[in-house]
């Protein structure tokens, strides 16, 4: 009989690999992206399945170009997860060059070239995000109305959209935070009041609910222990807090409600399924949360004084370079190594 | 109640304790030869006293403690020396080492044990020979010389003992049979080691799975007022020691330290029973009681065997099935090491040997990128970061190992265990500890002869500054004579023509 000699410990977690992980992450963005099929039509959806095809092939080529095993990285998802969150992040009914550009930046310059899965600095999407954002300000502003269903570019329309943009003929709206920036001179309530944009039961009409809907499935996550609470609840805070202090009873060059900066925009989606990346992230809870904080600041304060409407990927990103900086200074107290007040 | 405190960290594997039932303890026929390793414990090997060809009595010292961290080996039963050889030993790197082989002649005659009359009675300094002299290493696992732990004279006197019963590792049920059935001895073994070191308080730890443990220990101890039975909710690894110590009292030992740091002594079950065995019955330790399970095994349980049994010859006698299995584990599933060779032996330490089948225990996955998850962090009893310690060893940055504190790493597996990319996070670290421990010699023998360099620079320079002394010391005497009218040169001459006009004088 021959032996294997292998290390302790021989037994490992049943169902824990990475391939769960992201798979999971991937279940748990299926009530956001159904809420926003709801509110702006089938554009997001098309936009991840085509991305995400595009990303397998150019996680592919990347692998073959390192001369690596590109048949089972590819079977560990993560490069599923990177397309999907930024398909989720990209306006619905995006032209396909607009997707391919910005899936194959997240893939290629995001991930491959820092050396694959696990060693990228960045937030591989938001990589991609940021240099659409910056290249094509037009294409990445044309938000479609969230109308709601029955009301909705079709099927069809999106085909269209994605292949033939430009005899695609979509309204696009300002978004709840587009409003917001270019507001001067209306107090806060009367925005609110004046524009069926901003009319939803919390926050802006449609824009509430894809939040709520991120964020249970950020604590689905959460409850699946996929991460822990520390950088979303670090993200939130830091963002309430902000916006609490520049809260001035709303005048026109105020900071907006809590409840707007909660529920606007991509806070939601940004505190339970972007800041938690672990890869990029600082790695103990307490860096987390301090990770997370910062973040919820350079949101707010992009977002009220910056140049962008949303702020969520340049907070990420800045906050990535802080990354290794928070570690250093984070570190848990290992047992045993506490200091033990001696009697003299 | 005593109050239970949280621990960092941990884990809940499948606990699969039912396998070999701890409330029945089976003996286990004698082989036809043993084979004893010399090195049975942490420290310095014991040295041989027998001869190939010589006959031994069970219980005769066949190999002494050498030095002052080592214990002795004594025959488990009566037989002939047939080899002093080298064999493979259980031991995590797959090592060899000096064995003595006994061959058995079946007849189990022992030398006469003599133990002592009432132990309340003798010295301290008595009472710790015996305990070194019957060759008690510590039976759960790590084998640490016992005497040694109950002889450490820290500042702080040792207050409380704990028995140490949590055996948080799947499978392994022997310290559960143990408490259950040879109650009484481990409770007197306790009190004999509380007497030995002084402590006032008897804490009997048990892990809530283990009810009908607590109960015999509750019932066997009943009669004492400094022993408690505490029992505490199932998690892996309270059972650590340093872990333990912390759930139980709420304090922790010191990074680098030990628990009689702050007076605290942590002993397993079978060790306590071992030296009641040692001073009552004056019975040295040849035999410990293992648990033998697995799917592999038709006839899994708690077995009493002799040291220095083949590993082979008792998975036999438990009807391991071959076939269906492709690794032995020695100790249990966390922090067990795969036997290399069937013809190990049964030591001090081996609580455990697990034959699973190959659905029960698979082979390990691929390993895949560390995506940081920091799930590794969150079950680390030691409030390590698992991950970063990973990156560290993987660059072999000793520095920063050093800042995250390797070295309180106690290698419970947890990190790995729920990796999901099935990192053998482990091994990185028992590596590079070695390297680390490489380096620390290095430098302790680098800063030995750099201190004897400049030592004898140092004795040089003194001695070229004393000559150098003598020698302006000399001129300066010179000097002063010839100052004073008193030159050495004239005189001589003078000396030389007075001697000269003598001897002319003389002719």
């Amino acid at each position: 009989m021959s032996l294997l000699h292998v290390s302790s410990p021989h037994i490992h977690k049943p169902f824990s690999s990475v391939e769960q992980v992201m798979k999971q992450v991937l279940l748990a963005t299926i009530p956001g992206v159904l809420v926003m099929t709801w509110f702006f039509g089938p554009g997001t959806l098309l936009n991840i399945i085509f991305g995400s095809a595009l990303a397998l092939g150019f996680e592919a080529w990347a692998l073959w170009l390192r001369g690596k095993d590109f048949k089972s990285p590819l079977k560990d998802h993560s490069v599923i997860v990177t397309a999907t969150l930024l398909c989720i992040a990209l306006p619905p009914y995006a032209p396909w060059w607009l997707i391919a550009v910005g899936v194959g930046v997240s893939v290629l310059l995001g991930k491959h070239v820092f050396g694959g899965l696990g060693y990228n600095p960045f937030n591989p999407a938001m990589v991609g995000y940021v240099v659409l954002l910056i290249s094509f300000p037009l294409q990445m502003s044309s938000w479609t109305e969230p109308r709601g269903v029955g009301d909705v570019p079709g099927i069809t329309d999106a085909f269209v959209a994605l292949f033939a943009a430009s005899s695609y003929d979509g309204v696009s709206a300002a978004t709840p935070l587009d409003l917001f920036r270019q507001n001067s001179g209306m107090l806060f309530d009367g925005l609110m009041a004046s524009k069926a944009e901003m009319a939803g039961v919390i926050a802006g009409r449609g824009w509430d609910m894809v939040n709520l809907a991120f964020l249970a499935g950020g604590l689905w996550l959460l409850r699946q222990r996929i991460f822990t609470w520390h950088a979303p609840a670090g993200m939130l805070a830091a963002l309430s807090v902000c916006a609490l202090i520049g809260f001035d009873e709303g005048s026109s060059t105020g900071g907006g409600s809590i409840l707007f900066h909660l529920f606007s925009g991509a806070t939601m989606f940004g505190a339970f399924f972007i800041i938690t990346d672990p890869v990029s992230s600082a790695v103990s809870n307490k860096g987390r949360l301090i990770f997370g904080a910062l973040v919820g600041v350079l949101v707010y304060l992009i977002r009220v004084y910056g140049n962008y409407p949303d702020a969520l990927a340049f907070g990420v990103l800045l906050m990535n370079f802080a990354a290794p900086l928070i570690d250093q200074y984070t570190q848990p107290v290992v047992y045993g190594t506490k200091k033990i007040e001696v009697d003299e | 109640m005593r109050q239970i405190f949280d621990i960092h960290g941990g884990i809940h594997p499948p606990e699969r304790k039912e396998l070999s039932d701890p409330g029945f303890l089976m003996d286990c026929p004698p082989p036809s030869k043993l084979v004893l390793p010399v090195t049975q414990h942490i420290g310095a090997p014991a040295c041989p006293i027998v001869e190939v060809g010589d006959t031994v009595l069970g219980g005769q010292m066949i190999a002494e403690a050498q030095g002052p961290v080592s214990v002795p080996v004594h025959a488990p039963s009566s037989g002939t020396v047939t080899a002093i050889a080298s064999r493979a030993v259980p031991h995590a790197s797959g090592m060899t080492d000096t064995c003595i082989e006994i061959t058995l002649d079946g007849r189990c005659e022992w030398i006469k044990c003599e133990g002592v009359a009432d132990w309340r009675a003798e010295s301290k300094a008595a009472l710790l020979d015996r305990v070194r002299l019957a060759g008690v290493a510590g039976l759960g696992g790590a084998g640490f010389p016992t005497a040694i732990k109950l002889a450490s004279d820290r500042t702080i006197g040792i207050h409380t003992l704990v028995i140490n019963g949590t055996e948080c590792e799947p499978y392994i049920t022997a310290d559960d049979t143990v408490m259950q059935c040879c109650a009484r001895e481990v409770v007197e073994g306790a009190e004999i080691l509380a007497h030995m070191v002084g402590a006032e308080t008897i804490l009997l730890a048990v892990e809530d799975n283990k009810h009908e443990a607590a109960e015999a220990m509750k019932d066997a101890s009943a009669h004492l007022a400094s022993a408690e039975v505490v029992t505490f909710p199932t998690k892996y690894p309270s059972g650590g020691e340093k872990q333990l110590i912390e759930l139980l009292l709420n304090v922790q030992v010191p990074s680098g330290g030990i628990p009689a740091d702050i007076g605290v002594l942590c002993q397993n079950p079978s060790t306590a029973m071992a030296v009641r065995a040692a001073l009552i019955d004056g019975k040295p330790l040849t035999d410990r009681i293992t648990t033998l399970t697995g799917m592999a095994l038709s006839k899994p349980g708690n077995r009493r065997v002799m040291l220095g049994t083949p590993i082979g010859e008792l998975l036999a006698n438990a009807g391991f099935n071959s076939e269906t299995s492709d690794r032995v584990i020695h100790g249990g599933p966390m922090m067990g090491f795969a036997v290399t060779d069937l013809d190990m032996p049964v030591v001090k330490i081996t609580n455990c040997v697990l034959a699973p089948t190959r659905s029960e225990i698979p082979p390990p996955q691929p390993q895949q990128a560390c995506i940081r998850c920091g799930l590794c962090a969150e079950v680390c009893p030691a409030s390590l970061l698992p991950q970063q310690l990973y990156w560290f060893a993987r660059a072999k940055d000793q520095e920063q190992l050093e800042r995250h504190h390797l070295m309180d790493c106690i290698e419970c597996g947890a990190c790995a265990y729920v990796c999901p990319s099935h990192i053998p996070l482990v091994q990185y670290y028992r590596s590079a500890k070695g390297s680390m421990r490489e380096a620390s010699k290095e430098k302790v023998r680098s800063d030995n002869s750099r201190a004897r360099f400049e030592a004898r620079q140092e004795r040089l320079e003194r001695e070229t500054a004393a000559r150098d002394a003598k020698r302006a010391a000399r001129k300066a005497a010179a000097e002063a004579r010839l100052e004073a009218g008193d030159d050495p040169v004239q005189a001589a001459i003078e000396r030389a023509k007075a001697k000269k006009a003598q001897q002319e004088g003389d002719q």
